[in-house]
């Protein structure tokens, strides 16, 4: 599967991008594409919040006007100057109307902001489930992602597909985020804000993805020592590829003669206690359900390519893609190796 | 007048061997109850601290400078950042607040020492072994073959990451037990401090005649008290879930993680407020002198610091926006966060107000606090941002957060600690600091650091999480990185200029006299250093400013003071 | 040195360092507690598995013990002040006595409670957090009996004398924080929580 693009840039992010060019215009020029950058919106939850944050830009930056223009006059008009050596300047205590109405006027400024806030927060937080959405269930592992779609019967990892959802045809999706382990967070800042996977606390939160294309996120709460590689990416798909793609996960593991070795050393070996392949004895559940693994361009999270090369070195020692990984080196022979990585590319 | 030098002791008769006299010198500062002695040897516990927490960051720094680096392996860089984190904030800052403290708070009210100088010496001593212990775990855990077990489990250590199911070995154990040991320390210092200020004050010194430091130190004081209690309280939960088998935070018995962190946070969230406190104390102090003017709104400084202490305990939670609480909690959170910002914006104007008809002399010391007041505004609006929890959503454990918080820890509380070493250095050691080094020092330090944090803001908004080991290639972070590092790497030029300040003019500095800044508090009044007693005869005050009143006997402070 | 200038402040009265100190000492371990109590209210009923608070008895017994001995070591507190040193000697080691029993009759109870019930520290939630507040508090009076106990011995050594009454009232300060935070974890755990 080709990673679609995201977002091109509008005018407005484009504005915020320009300020972090100050330092950087190589780095964004060309990885604008992939940045999983806020001021890119692509979904109502972003959508809100960018305005929201525009908003909030705009007072604090008037506020840093204000106050930082006093100080700056303050410094450049008051600094001692030679001639008055010797005499102390008059000595002021203080002013209580001048005290007063600095009081005053950050409170009407923090009213401001709170009522703004508090819309916001109850229109993303406490919106009604639609009874076209779309369920999907998160669990967060210790370092990868599990996603289940409770009402299509779909298992699937790491690689999370949606539909595109239109003013025409609204099928946003709400995510159930659970944990098998510890405390994670999902995050993909151009579909909204993240929220936090707790261990015996569910959460829950909803995407609207209005533009096809492929989103990149990761888990941003630390998690243990794979933390980093603990990449999240997130298709948005138009209806016909996600229907075609629904069809295709709902097949059980494709069965192919030429390959049976390989799926041999898998059912001997401890592969199955950990893994599921559907239509297979593995129905392990530690691991990643690997019954169409192929139709997922990363593996491990996104830490590597899916690739057949990619696949023996993981297989051979995980380590070597992402030190730390819960999954052990499972010292096969060279020609068990190959027979896995074979028979696992026929999983599509 | 008694000219006691410091740090050689009274003389003998017969010269002992040179060993002897080593031995009983670092004797006399062992059993030391002496407040300055004990105020010394924190700050220099504390800046040997600073230089070892910042080389962690320096390591953690190349590592990030470019995409999936191998400098750091990611056990490593988790342990540094937890390690760098917990030792910033409890080692350097906790310590050096309360030494800056020990030394002056006596001094500043007229005293001849702290309540308690035996629980004095007991506050160091548990703090730094405290502070050992947590060092310790680089070598110790499973001994000293390969790894040591430091703590890797970031500074706020979320259950249940930290259970035996998740961190076997004993990192947990080293995080929690050190702090918990330093904890009593703290404990210590922050009583010491209160009794001090309220019951050893010289005549005159009403409370509403104390030096602005003294105030927050009386805060700040307050603040730990029911600050810490509650981390040593979570983290002895923690002890007692690993060795004892409870269930505290296990999620498979019922227990709940969330608790954990409203518990951490309670103590998290107070306790930055517990370091930037003092720091305010400080500038406080540096601004009038150095505008020649009268601090502006003395009352209402003391009454925003106190406003201040009593809001932080209530807005814990906007640490927690992501972990799913009700719309209510989130709104209530937003409200108690922002009301925040109006006692800190009286505090912002009063010192603005106070430089506003003055005649400033930017020496080292208020070129510190002229960057800690821009600073701070930028890290307090940052501030505001993220809590705005829509918005926090989002910037939530970004390198946003990492940006905000570096604004306020190294931007204005080390800005504050630098202008203080500055300012008092010459009351310490009787000499001044050089001021040319200080220039360099100042400078550097001042780009470094706005190269390193102000890009930080933006490669938070451009999506990249806080505590990964490393990162992809394409996400468009790479070149803000790696001018983040490059950032880093001056400050720490800027560092070491100021390590080899200290030690240069300590040997070689101008001589400083008993008050070399013109200033106005009780502790200039005194030779520098000050002798063992202090006060050789017990000061009699009238004002905030006993030596304005005594350098203007015309126009005494007192005839104006409301 | 001090040339400050001089004046005559007639009546400069400061608080006393002991007080301060022990206030704000209380202050803290006030902290402590209320995360514990947090602790235990939460967690009421969250149990899964294994014995619920309905096996506690209440110890009325112990509990009077304890209270009283505040007031006695206020009788303790106005012996000294008076010179009574006898009078304060006996009612200190009443006070003490009290203090024992309290923590002789927490020794009987949890050992019903582990070998008769079979709650433990590691039984479920609701053992995790009963033996840690009650513990605590437990640990508390042992801390307050040492410090009761070295009084008692420098008095029997006829070194406490009436000079020392703020001393000893500083110290029962002490003692009386025990006796409260006991008030608030009895309604906790034997009222509320069961
Ligand atoms: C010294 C330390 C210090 C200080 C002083 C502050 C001050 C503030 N902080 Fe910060 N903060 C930290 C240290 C500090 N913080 C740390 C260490 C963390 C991260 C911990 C971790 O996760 O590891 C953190 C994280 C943090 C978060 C959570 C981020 C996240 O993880 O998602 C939030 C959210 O609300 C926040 C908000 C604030 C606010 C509102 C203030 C306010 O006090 C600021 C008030 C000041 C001003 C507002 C400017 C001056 C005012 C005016 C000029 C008046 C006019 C202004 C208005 C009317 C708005 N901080
Ligand atoms: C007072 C507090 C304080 C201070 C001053 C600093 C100062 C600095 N911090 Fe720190 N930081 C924290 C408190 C602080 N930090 C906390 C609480 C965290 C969160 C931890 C967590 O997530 O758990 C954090 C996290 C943190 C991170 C994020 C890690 C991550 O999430 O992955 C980074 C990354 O760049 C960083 C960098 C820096 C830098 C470059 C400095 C610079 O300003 C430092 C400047 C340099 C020096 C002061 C010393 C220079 C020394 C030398 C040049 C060598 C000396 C030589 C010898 C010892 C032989 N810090
Ligand atoms: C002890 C449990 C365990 C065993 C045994 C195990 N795995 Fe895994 N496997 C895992 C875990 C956990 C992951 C996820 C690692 C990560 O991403 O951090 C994983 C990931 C994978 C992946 C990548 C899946 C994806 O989509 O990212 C493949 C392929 C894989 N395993 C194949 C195998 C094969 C083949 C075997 C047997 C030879 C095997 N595994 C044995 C636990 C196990
Ligand atoms: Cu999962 Cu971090
Ligand atoms: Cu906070």
């Amino acid at each position: 599967m080709q990673p679609r693009r995201s977002l091109p840039l509008t005018r407005t992010h484009a504005l915020f991008l320009a300020l972090a060019c100050i330092h950087a215009a190589p780095s964004i020029a060309q990885g604008a594409l992939t940045t999983p950058s806020i001021w890119a919106p692509a979904s109502t939850p972003a959508n809100e919040i960018y305005h929201l944050s525009l908003f909030v830009l705009l007072v604090t930056g008037a506020i840093f006007a204000v106050v930082g223009g006093l100080l700056a006059f303050v410094i450049v008009k008051f600094h001692a100057r030679k001639s008055d050596a010797g005499h102390e300047p008059a000595q002021i205590y203080g002013s209580t109307q001048v005290e007063l109405a600095w009081t005053v006027i950050p409170v009407l400024i923090v009213v401001v902001l709170f009522l703004t806030t508090a819309r916001i927060i109850f229109a993303i937080q406490d919106a009604p489930e639609p009874k076209s959405a779309l369920d999907v269930t998160v669990v967060g592992h210790q370092f990868w992602w599990e996603f289940r779609y409770p009402r299509l019967g779909i298992v699937t990892a790491n690689e999370l597909h949606v539909p595109v959802s239109t003013q025409l045809r609204p099928e946003p999706t709400y995510l159930r985020l659970l944990s098998a382990d510890v405390d994670h967070s999902f995050w993909v800042p151009q579909l909204g804000g993240k929220t936090d996977l707790i261990p015996n606390h569910p959460n829950q939160m909803w995407i609207d993805p209005q533009t096809a294309g492929l989103y990149l996120g990761q888990c941003a709460q630390f998690c243990g020592i794979e933390h980093a590689k603990m990449l999240l990416r997130v298709y948005v798909d138009t209806p016909d590829q996600f229907d075609a793609w629904v069809k295709n996960q709902q097949q059980p593991g494709v069965e192919d003669q030429s390959v049976a070795a390989g799926r041999h050393v898998f059912e001997q070996q401890a592969c199955m206690n950990c893994h599921t392949i559907a239509g297979t004895a593995a129905k392990g559940i530690f691991g990643p359900d690997l019954t169409h693994l192929m139709s997922r361009a990363t593996i491990a999270s996104g830490a590597a390519a899916n690739t057949p090369d990619n696949l023996r070195a993981w297989i051979r020692d995980p380590d070597t893609l992402k030190p730390g990984a819960l999954m052990p080196a499972m010292q096969l022979s060279d020609q068990e190796t190959d027979e896995v990585v074979a028979y696992l590319t026929t999983l599509h | 007048m008694a000219d006691q030098t410091y740090p050689i002791p009274g003389t003998l008769d017969i010269a002992p061997s040179r060993g002897a006299r080593l031995l009983e010198w670092l004797h006399t500062w062992v059993v030391t109850v002496d407040h300055k002695k004990l105020g010394i040897l924190y700050i220099v516990y504390a800046l040997f601290f600073l230089l070892v927490a910042g080389a962690e960051a320096m390591a953690m720094r190349i590592q990030l400078a470019v995409p999936n680096n191998h400098f750091l392996s990611p056990e490593v860089f988790n342990e540094f950042f937890t390690m760098h984190g917990t030792t910033m904030v409890f080692l350097v800052g906790m310590t050096i607040i309360f030494g800056i403290g020990n030394y002056l708070v006596p001094l500043m009210i007229g005293a001849r020492d702290m309540a308690f100088p035996r629980l004095n010496a007991f506050s160091f001593w548990m703090s730094a072994f405290g502070g050992l212990l947590l060092y310790s775990s680089f070598v110790g855990g499973f001994g000293l073959y390969g790894v040591g077990s430091a703590p890797d489990v970031t500074w706020w250590a979320y259950a249940p990451l930290t259970a035996k199911a998740f961190t076997p070995g004993h990192n947990t154990d080293y995080w929690a037990l050190s702090l918990i040991v330093m904890g009593f320390g703290t404990l210590g210092a922050a009583i010491n401090t209160l009794a001090t200020a309220f019951s050893m004050r010289c005549r005159g010194m009403t409370l509403f005649r104390m030096p602005l430091f003294v105030w927050l130190m009386i805060v700040t004081s307050g603040l730990t008290l029911i600050t810490i209690t509650p981390l040593t309280a979570a983290q002895v939960m923690l002890i007692i879930d690993r060795y004892l088998g409870a269930h505290f935070f296990d999620a498979q018995a019922g227990g709940a993680p969330i608790v954990w962190m409203h518990f951490f946070w309670i103590f998290g969230h107070p306790e930055v407020y517990v370091l930037i406190l003092p720091a305010f104390g400080i500038a406080s102090e540096v601004i009038p002198v150095f505008s020649r003017k009268a601090i502006f709104g003395y009352p209402a400084m003391v009454a925003a610091s106190v406003g201040i202490a009593f809001v932080s305990t209530t807005v814990w939670a906007h640490h927690m926006f992501t972990v799913g609480m009700t719309s209510v909690g989130n709104t209530f959170f937003v409200l108690s966060t922002m009301m925040v910002g109006i006692p800190t914006g009286i505090k912002i104007f009063n010192w603005i107000a106070t430089m506003w008809g003055g005649k400033i002399r930017f020496a080292t010391p208020m070129l510190f606090c002229t960057a800690f007041l821009f600073q701070f505004l930028c890290a307090g609006l940052t501030g505001i941002m993220l809590a705005i929890a829509p918005w926090n959503w989002q910037l939530h454990n970004s390198y946003f957060v990492i940006a905000h918080f570096h604004y306020t820890l190294t931007g204005s509380f080390i800005f504050c600690i630098f202008a203080a070493f500055y300012y008092w250095y010459p009351k310490v050691t009787g000499r001044m600091l050089s001021e040319k080094l200080g220039k360099w020092h100042f400078w550097l330090f001042f780009i470094g650091f706005h190269l390193t944090f102000d890009t930080m803001h933006f490669v938070g908004m451009l999506g990249m999480p806080r505590s990964i080991y490393t990162y992809e290639a394409d996400r468009g972070w790479s070149t803000l990185n790696f001018w983040i590092s490059m950032g880093g790497l001056i400050q720490g030029v800027a560092v070491l200029i100021f390590a080899w300040n200290l030690i240069h003019s300590y040997l070689h500095g101008q001589e400083a006299g008993n008050d070399p800044w013109d200033a106005w508090t009780l502790e200039w009044s005194v030779p520098s250093p000050p002798p063992a007693y202090n006060f050789a005869e017990d000061p009699v005050v009238r004002s905030r400013r006993p030596l304005w009143d005594l350098k203007h006997p015309q126009d005494p402070d007192w005839k104006y003071e409301r | 040195m001090s040339s400050v200038p001089i004046f005559a402040d007639e009546n400069w009265r400061l608080p006393s360092r002991g007080r301060v100190g022990m206030f704000s000492l209380i202050i803290g371990e006030s902290a402590i507690f209320t995360i514990f109590v947090v602790a235990y209210v939460y967690y009421i009923g969250r149990s899964t598995y294994g014995p619920t608070p309905q096996i506690l008895d209440v110890p009325i017994f112990n509990t009077i013990c304890l209270l009283s001995s505040s007031f006695t070591i206020i009788f303790a507190e106005h012996a000294i002040q008076r010179g009574a040193m006898r009078r304060f000697a006996a009612l200190w080691a009443l006070t003490m006595l009290l203090g024992i029993e309290f923590l002789a009759g927490t020794a009987i109870e949890w050992r019903k409670l582990i070998f008769d019930d079979g709650l433990t520290i590691r039984a479920n939630l609701f053992g995790t957090t009963f033996y840690s507040l009650v513990g605590l508090h437990a640990s508390h009076v042992i801390v307050g009996l040492i410090m009761l106990s070295l009084v008692m011995i420098f008095t029997l050594l006829g070194r406490v004398e009436q000079r020392h009454a703020e001393r000893i009232q500083v110290l029962s300060l002490y003692w009386h924080f025990v006796d409260a935070v006991w008030v608030v974890v009895f309604t906790v755990v034997y009222i509320v929580g069961r």
